[in-house]
């Protein structure tokens, strides 16, 4: 008889990790050797955030209606319209659970031995690398704004970070709505009711010093700002961090996490 | 858990094993053992109650009362053990036809953790197995119906499970392909010891496949035995489409629902 049913040893208590980050890279691995295969998704995403820039941002910054300090209204605008077109790609991946519950494909995941917050975790890091596909071409159509951009590695390494811990965490909102609707036409409707809410709730586009104290008090718990807090300290030159890049960085991770346990738990539910 | 005893143990065992949805009695009080290393089917109309056995002995969902175990763990608690010991083949086509078959075998070998020294040899192993060494490297979305279900055969196998659950595993497939599948689920069995436990609407398959069969109605079992048996009780000229009517004739327009019945003409239509 083969070793039936063996699992190494791994499952010992310290090595419980190690199995949690193999499963949860090897979902991500699946969702980008996917992405690199058929790019064109990549490419049509980026029509959103031009025209925000091309169109809105150039209006707009025209007005010099919007105080933003040091620094025009378009550089202002720039890392808002990065994370609110990263957001928006988040906010729809949920759809992608629905998606395999019909497929059958979260079946067969779901009775694999692999963690279940490794299923959503890796899931929500290819989110995280979607996101940072749309990184790209917004420093490339800042660029050819004439944007004064910071170069530093650092800087463009910490873009990178918050982009893919902001994708993360919105997406795993997205899963978690998912697992409680269960049906892609009730799954959309909720998205488009999510999306704008967060956006306009935040300080991608206007800072939090000209909003409404009411307005202002959702700015705070919404994780959009503390995201766009974050980018627009480490994007652009003159960008100063209102909340602090160390508790933008703690609200988001602990957001995260709480959103991938809740989710982990709900996630047998898409296939009853 | 005593690993000596496993071999004399039954490999999937339910007692009183029961699922209520609202008022409505999916299964009730299932009591079954199935032999190790034998092939058993399982049989009843649309909305019989067999998809939800195997979603509760598949750690998907929760007995509301009884227990089952399956290579000996008990699937409420011991759900992670159940999963290392058992593989699952869903009736839908869920393959990622975005991905090489190679690609689909990793993803597997990785989520059931076979260590990374074995783990390209173990895919290797089960190409050749099912008869996809040439197509490895294909994407699976040119794959034929027969080829996709024994892909899919191959991911459940490759950690050697002690037990393995098929859902319609060939719905939608031609002649041909369907006694290759047959072919390569009695070399399982023969090389590996392999149990089956399948469910099927495929008389023939029942009757060619399978050592015991239970057809189910209305969530109980009404009758068990082996295929010759069952057919001698019924009639001297019976066959297990009289033996089938005998038993379950009497409900067989009001069982399934809408999105069965969707599902498995979607999965007859995309292999066929």
């Amino acid at each position: 008889m083969p070793e039936r049913g063996a699992r190494p040893a791994a499952s010992a208590e310290g090595l419980a990790i190690l199995d949690f980050v193999r499963d949860t890279l090897a979902l991500a691995d699946v969702e980008l050797r996917k992405l690199f295969r058929d790019p064109l998704e990549l490419l049509t995403r980026a029509i959103q955030p031009t025209l925000w820039l091309l169109i809105f941002g150039q209006v707009m910054g025209r007005l010099k209606a919007i105080p933003t300090g040091n620094m025009s209204y378009l550089t202002f605008m720039v890392p808002g319209v990065l994370a609110q077109s990263v957001l928006f790609i988040a906010i729809f991946y949920g759809i992608s659970v629905i998606w395999e519950r019909d497929l059958g494909i979260l079946q067969k995941l779901l009775a694999t031995p692999a963690p279940r917050s490794a299923l959503v975790l890796g899931k929500a890091l290819s989110a995280g690398v979607r996101g940072l596909s749309q990184g790209f071409i917004i420093y490339l159509l800042a660029l050819a704004l004439h944007i004064p951009l910071r170069f530093r590695v650092g800087s463009i390494a910490g873009v990178a970070g918050f982009i893919i811990l902001g994708s993360a965490l919105f997406s795993t909102f997205s899963l978690s709505v998912a697992c409680v609707v269960r049906t892609r036409e009730r799954f959309m409707g909720v998205g488009q009711v999510l999306t704008m809410p967060l956006f306009f709730t935040s300080n991608a586009i206007y800072p939090l010093s000209i909003m409404p104290p009411w307005l202002r008090a959702l700015a705070k718990v919404n994780p959009l700002s503390y995201q766009v807090d974050a980018l627009r300290t480490l994007m652009v030159q003159g960008g100063q961090s209102v909340f602090g890049l160390g508790k933008d960085f703690t609200v988001l991770l602990l957001g995260l996490v709480f959103l991938v346990l809740i989710t982990a738990k709900l996630y047998p539910n898409v296939v009853q | 858990m005593d690993q000596n005893a496993e071999v004399a143990l039954p490999a999937v065992e339910t007692l009183g094993l029961t699922r209520r949805f609202g008022s409505l009695w999916a299964v009730s009080e299932l009591s079954l053992e199935i032999a190790a290393g034998s092939i058993f089917g399982l049989l009843g109309p649309n909305g019989a109650g067999k998809t939800t056995t195997i979603k509760m002995l598949t750690t998907m969902l929760a007995p509301s009362a009884g227990t089952a175990r399956v290579a000996g763990f008990d699937v409420v608690r011991h759900p992670v053990e159940v999963r290392r010991s058992m593989g699952y083949v869903s009736q839908m086509v869920s393959a990622d036809g975005a991905l090489t078959g190679y690609e689909n075998l990793l993803l597997f070998a990785r989520l059931y953790a076979i260590p990374r020294r074995l783990r390209r040899q173990r895919i290797l192993d089960a190409l050749e197995f099912m008869g996809l060494s040439e197509s490895a490297s294909q994407l699976v979305r040119n794959y034929s119906g027969g080829m996709i279900r024994r892909l899919e055969i191959a991911e459940s196998m490759m950690h050697r499970p002690a037990v393995l659950f098929l859902d319609e595993p060939t719905v939608g497939l031609d002649p041909v392909a369907r006694h290759a599948v047959w072919g390569h689920l009695r070399g399982l069995r023969e090389q590996f010891g392999t149990t089956i436990l399948m469910t099927t609407h495929d008389m023939e398959e029942a009757d060619e496949l399978c050592e015991t069969l239970a057809i189910m109605n209305l969530g109980r079992v009404v009758a068990i035995g082996s295929p010759a048996s069952l057919k001698a009780e019924v009639g001297s000229q019976a066959n297990l489409d009289d033996v089938f009517i005998h038993y379950a004739g009497g409900s067989i327009e009001q069982g399934g629902n809408y999105r069965d019945i969707a599902r498995t003409r979607r999965t007859a239509s995309r292999l066929g």
